[in-house]
């Protein structure tokens, strides 16, 4: 038996080809470089602050949606208690920017990392249940979270970490990084940092975990007899998604300067579900679409002057429109269905064109 | 080599397999019996799904049954599935690199280990290509190459060729007649096929509800009198009458 396994001796003068980026990867890495540098630098100057207000949402919600994208799509884990995540998240961060004058960035880091501890306790059930067992059980602590956050009078604005005042009506005021004060800065901040998380996602995805999970969520038998420690990498999946989701709720704070609990209801992590299934979990890219989604549609709407209500009608036809036709989401189909309508067009202008030089 | 002394398992009022005492020492090994004979429960307890109400497995000085389940393939032991199990999402290189990674080898040798490894099941598609979109006969050859990448000590085999014409049951034969050579495992063979068994075997255990009734060289094993009648289902027949 030679080295490394390789099953002959033959195979140790085996050339091996080079793994270099093909072409592809390297024309959709200018792509995303362009997009990034247009939302970063081209955009801000020619948005209201309202509407720079809406891409920081999006930017935020993309990163809470990954988290989910991630559980779902990857390790086959169905969470209904992300929005909770995203209050703890958030409640950790505002915590530590009053009780500490650390800066920014650490205040993230730490809050993440805390998050991250507090999402393996919420993803322990997952070790025993799946499927709807877990989503319910999940539900139920983003219901007592939620009930938490309401009679503690979330986050509230008291000094400390842990101080209390019963007046205080959501919280004072945080404080945003020195570096990004304005709202174009900020944005920019929460674009950054969202990518970052994004590029977080996709080096797990692409790498032993990724592989490891995409065991667990095929088959947890056939995961086991590969040598997948299938515990860690479950809680690992979970603290992960809570680490960005807490990192997204940090980011929040900062956003607007102040925390409701109303921003954090129990039935914001269902729609999430929905939003996050209709983006698609099968691609990172879904994410964003659902990000998307989540914050710059109701934005729209609520400019085009449509009831509010139209919303969940919306998402509640979107989810089953997918589920039905495209189950890998709107990031597949839209892209899809596109090209179809382009074909077809493309068809027709011919046709149109070869009738006209008949008639001629 | 591998030792299994008076091994039990019960599920409820069932003993799929009883007191059984076997050892299988080197090569490829067949286990073979009807249906329900224990074939599969054996493979689980080796694998740690089920765990045995009673007796020790000593698998190259080892005490498998004391070892974590996630841990046994880290140790050296690979098992493929009746329904195939390579994982859908992930492409052929992939699939059987993590196999690699979670094995005792080092990193580096990680590419040449998996490309070795696809070329020694000799298949055709393309390292990058999803494992989803393969057809069942290369899905299965993914699944044998998962088997043998890593330096494993010992190969469960779990009907490799049920539902393979023919021609395609001969390919797979010839790669699991190699295993022994080119990777050294002691590989242990289920399958109803018996000119697979056969042609691919040494040895072969005979396992008839849960116990073992026949030992030794395949080619007298098949012509034993108590396989057949297990295999016909006459020994039930003469006891009623």
């Amino acid at each position: 038996m030679n080295a490394g396994g390789a099953p002959s001796e033959a195979r140790a003068s085996l050339s091996l080809p080079e793994r270099r980026p093909t072409a592809g990867t390297i024309v959709r890495g200018g792509v995303i470089a362009v997009l990034l540098a247009f939302v970063l630098a081209g955009l801000p100057p020619l948005l209201s602050v309202y509407w720079l207000d809406v891409l920081t949402a999006v930017a935020i919600y993309s990163v809470v949606a990954l988290g989910l994208n991630l559980l779902v799509g990857r390790v086959g884990l169905v969470s209904l208690g992300q929005i909770a995540i995203l209050a703890l998240g958030a409640w950790v961060a505002a915590r530590l920017d009053f009780a500490t004058s650390l800066p920014f960035p650490i205040v993230l880091l730490a809050t993440g990392v805390i998050t991250a501890v507090l999402g393996v306790i919420v993803g322990l059930p997952a070790l025993r249940v799946s499927g709807l067992y877990l989503a319910l059980i999940t539900l139920m602590l983003a219901g007592a979270i939620t009930i938490v956050l309401n009679s503690t009078n979330f986050p509230n604005g008291g000094g400390g970490f842990l101080g209390h005042t019963e007046s205080s009506f959501g919280s004072g005021g945080i404080r945003r990084p020195s570096i990004a004060v304005s709202d174009q800065a900020y944005y920019r901040y929460a674009v950054v940092l969202a990518a970052l998380m994004f590029v977080l996602a996709l080096l797990h995805v692409r790498s032993k975990p990724g592989r490891a999970w995409a065991a667990i969520r095929q088959s947890e038998p056939a995961a086991l007899a590969a040598g997948v420690n299938v515990t860690l990498y479950k809680l690992w999946a979970f603290a992960l998604a809570a680490f960005i989701t807490g990192i997204a709720g940090g980011i929040l704070g900062g956003s607007s300067g102040k925390l409701f609990v109303t921003q954090f209801t129990t039935q914001g992590s269902i729609i999430l579900l929905a939003v996050v299934l209709m983006g698609g979990v099968f691609s990172l890219w879904g994410a964003l679409a659902a990000g998307v989604l989540l914050q710059l549609l109701p934005a729209l709407l609520n400019d085009w002057g449509a009831p509010p209500d139209l919303l969940t009608v919306i998402f509640g036809v979107g989810v089953l429109q997918v589920l039905v036709t495209a189950p890998e989401g709107l990031v597949v189909q839209v892209p899809r269905d596109l090209a179809t309508l382009g074909r077809f067009l493309l068809r027709l202008g011919r046709r149109a064109a070869s009738l006209l030089g008949g008639a001629q | 080599m591998i030792a299994v002394e008076e091994l039990t398992v019960r599920f409820g009022g069932v003993t799929p397999i009883d007191s059984m005492t076997v050892s299988f020492t080197d090569g490829t090994c067949g286990l073979i019996g009807p249906n329900g004979a224990g074939k599969t429960t054996f493979f689980n307890v080796l694998s740690g799904f089920v765990r045995p109400a009673s007796g020790s497995i000593t698998a190259f000085d080892r005490d498998l049954l004391s070892m974590a389940d996630y841990r046994r393939a880290r140790w050296g032991l690979r098992r493929t599935f009746q329904t195939e199990q390579a994982i859908e999402q992930l492409s052929v290189y992939e699939n059987v690199a993590m196999i690699h990674e979670h094995s005792r080898t080092q990193r580096s040798s990680r590419r040449r280990a998996v490309l070795g490894a696809l070329e020694f099941v000799g298949l055709a598609a393309g390292s990058d290509e999803k494992v989803g979109t393969l057809s069942a006969r290369d899905r299965r050859l993914v699944e044998v190459a998962r088997a043998v990448v890593g330096e494993p000590r010992l190969i469960l085999l779990d009907e490799p060729a049920a539902g393979m014409p023919e021609e395609e049951t001969l390919h797979l034969a010839d790669v699991i007649r190699r295993i022994p050579e080119n990777v050294g495992a002691l590989t242990i063979l289920v399958d109803h096929d018996m000119s697979l068994v056969s042609s691919c075997c040494t040895t072969t255990a005979v396992l008839d509800f849960g116990k073992l009734i026949a030992l030794g060289p395949t080619s007298e094993v098949l012509r034993d009198e108590h396989v057949i009648r297990a295999y016909l289902g006459t020994e039930e027949v003469e006891a009623e009458a």
